[in-house]
């Protein structure tokens, strides 16, 4: 049945090769942990994916209770915290989730650089790469203030104050983030929330499709 | 991609005859053994991820999340302490020559620096040879960029006072009226900058929990204690009278009843 169903919309438009990109290729002995076990330095793009899976899943259920703006943010967590039913563990997952992925993107960075991976053919996907590591600490920068309690709201003031110190366009970009040029209120909240759940995410997307693509076009480096 | 003279065709003008050899090299060109990523080394994965993720929500269950009392910008005692991974970042702009007339330096300089070398490192460190030990000035420079990161969030930890830190953000519901005169005229302007935006603590002790009088209050405030300093010149007798007599009134209440007192 399930075949008949396959062949079915194979027959229309041709999802073998798709399925082949994904999935059917083979694992080098020098990146399989099971034959050499110093080979789980090659397991943490694998699980920075798996982290940044984990974040948006949970983000997209935070968001069923979370409300950006400043009278509500920080009693709907505390809300979420106390009285949802496993709401708990699902913020306690984004909250942790965000500290390990910048963990295991540290670590894939350093595994990519000290096996000399980033060298031709694979520069695209480095520059891809680093990119994304920048989106990654812009989604932890937004997310903190979220919560709108005390830590939140003071740490946003430095991060915007850093920002603002910047030469010629530094106003400029405090002014872009936190929507007025002296305060930090309801319009930054509304901001970071907009590019913390729409802009970053999908910068986010694009880029690592694109990392995924390369690898699949390049394959893995080759062994030391 | 080629484009224009040059360009080959097989027989078909839509598919390319490529005389570039494949970048994409097949695995058996590689020594030892090889393993079908599907379903073998799927399942492998899959079995991994599990076990990490009971390890993860064994974590989100034993910590939870820590959610401190809503935001006030007019607690100007607050110490502001960013996540842990922009702690390096926030002592770099302590030093000397990173902050002040310098700002740029920590601001601009160093974090351009940093990005732009990660960026280029491919063409910054453009030779052939892939093992890090073959390679000493680029893998020197990032053990130093490690070690300067790890160093200065360590110094960031070990120096940062944890103590206020743990005690200024806590929730606590109380009969504290920010509405009240008293709280908006004298205790905003001379108590909360120590005491907390919401009289909860700060670098002086938390007013709500403590059972004080207010003839005890009156005698703090009027001639000081320890780092506390004397208002006896800044403020009139009776308005001593009625801050002493506001924090006295103080005491934690339960969540609902906070609610219906500020509203």
């Amino acid at each position: 049945m399930l075949n008949r169903i396959y062949d079915w919309i194979d027959d229309r438009i041709d999802i073998t090769p798709i399925w082949r990109d994904v999935a059917d290729h083979e694992v080098p002995e020098h990146v399989n942990p099971a034959y050499h076990f110093s080979a789980f330095v090659y397991c943490f793009g694998g699980l920075t994916f798996f982290i940044t899976v984990i974040q948006i899943l949970s983000g997209m259920f935070l968001t069923m209770y979370y409300v950006p703006d400043i009278v509500n943010a920080w009693n709907s967590v505390y809300y979420l915290q106390h009285d949802v039913a496993a709401g708990l563990i699902v913020r306690g997952m984004h909250h942790w989730g965000a500290s390990l992925v910048v963990v295991m993107m540290f670590l894939h960075t350093l595994r990519v650089f000290f096996t000399g991976s980033y060298k031709a053919p694979r520069e695209l996907n480095w520059v891809v790469g680093v990119l994304l590591f920048l989106v990654m600490l812009g989604l932890a920068f937004t997310g903190y203030l979220l919560p709108w309690d005390m830590k939140a709201l003071f740490a946003t003031k430095v991060g915007l104050d850093i920002a603002e110190s910047v030469p010629f366009v530094g106003e400029w970009i405090k002014t872009l983030l936190a929507g007025d040029e002296t305060i930090i209120g309801a319009q930054t909240l509304t901001r970071f929330f907009a590019i913390h759940v729409f802009f970053l995410p999908a910068a986010l997307f694009v880029l690592m499709a694109i990392h995924f693509i390369m690898i699949r076009r390049q394959g893995i480096s080759g062994p030391l | 991609m080629k484009r224009g003279k040059g360009l080959t065709f097989v027989g078909d003008s839509r598919i390319q005859k490529y005389d570039k050899p494949k970048l994409n090299r097949d695995y058996s060109e590689f020594p030892g053994r090889t393993e079908e990523f599907y379903p073998d080394f799927l399942l492998k994965e899959w079995v991994t991820g599990a076990v990490f993720l009971i390890g993860f929500l064994c974590l989100t269950v034993a910590h939870p999340a820590p959610l401190e009392r809503v935001a006030d910008p007019t607690d100007t005692g607050y110490i502001p302490l960013p996540d842990w991974y922009f702690l390096f970042l926030y002592q770099i702009l302590k030093y000397t020559y990173a902050s002040g007339p310098f700002n740029i330096i920590g601001a601009m300089v160093i974090p351009g620096l940093g990005v732009g070398a990660l960026l280029l490192a491919p063409w910054l460190d453009n030779n052939k040879e892939r093992r890090w030990t073959k390679r000493p000035v680029a893998a020197a420079m990032m053990l130093i960029s490690f070690g300067i990161i790890f160093y200065t969030t360590w110094e960031s930890v070990a120096y940062h006072d944890w103590e206020t830190q743990n005690q200024q953000g806590q929730i606590v519901f109380s009969n504290l009226d920010t509405e009240d005169p008293v709280f908006q005229d004298l205790i905003r302007s001379n108590c909360t900058s120590c005491h907390g935006g919401e009289l909860t603590g700060g670098s002086g002790p938390n007013l709500i929990e403590p059972d004080l009088n207010a003839e005890t209050v009156n005698a703090f405030v009027t001639n000081g204690s320890g780092d506390m300093p004397a208002f006896e010149d800044q403020l009139t007798e009776e308005e001593i009278q009625q801050i002493s007599e506001f924090v006295a009134n103080l005491e934690l209440t339960s969540r609902d009843e906070a609610e219906n007192s500020s509203n």
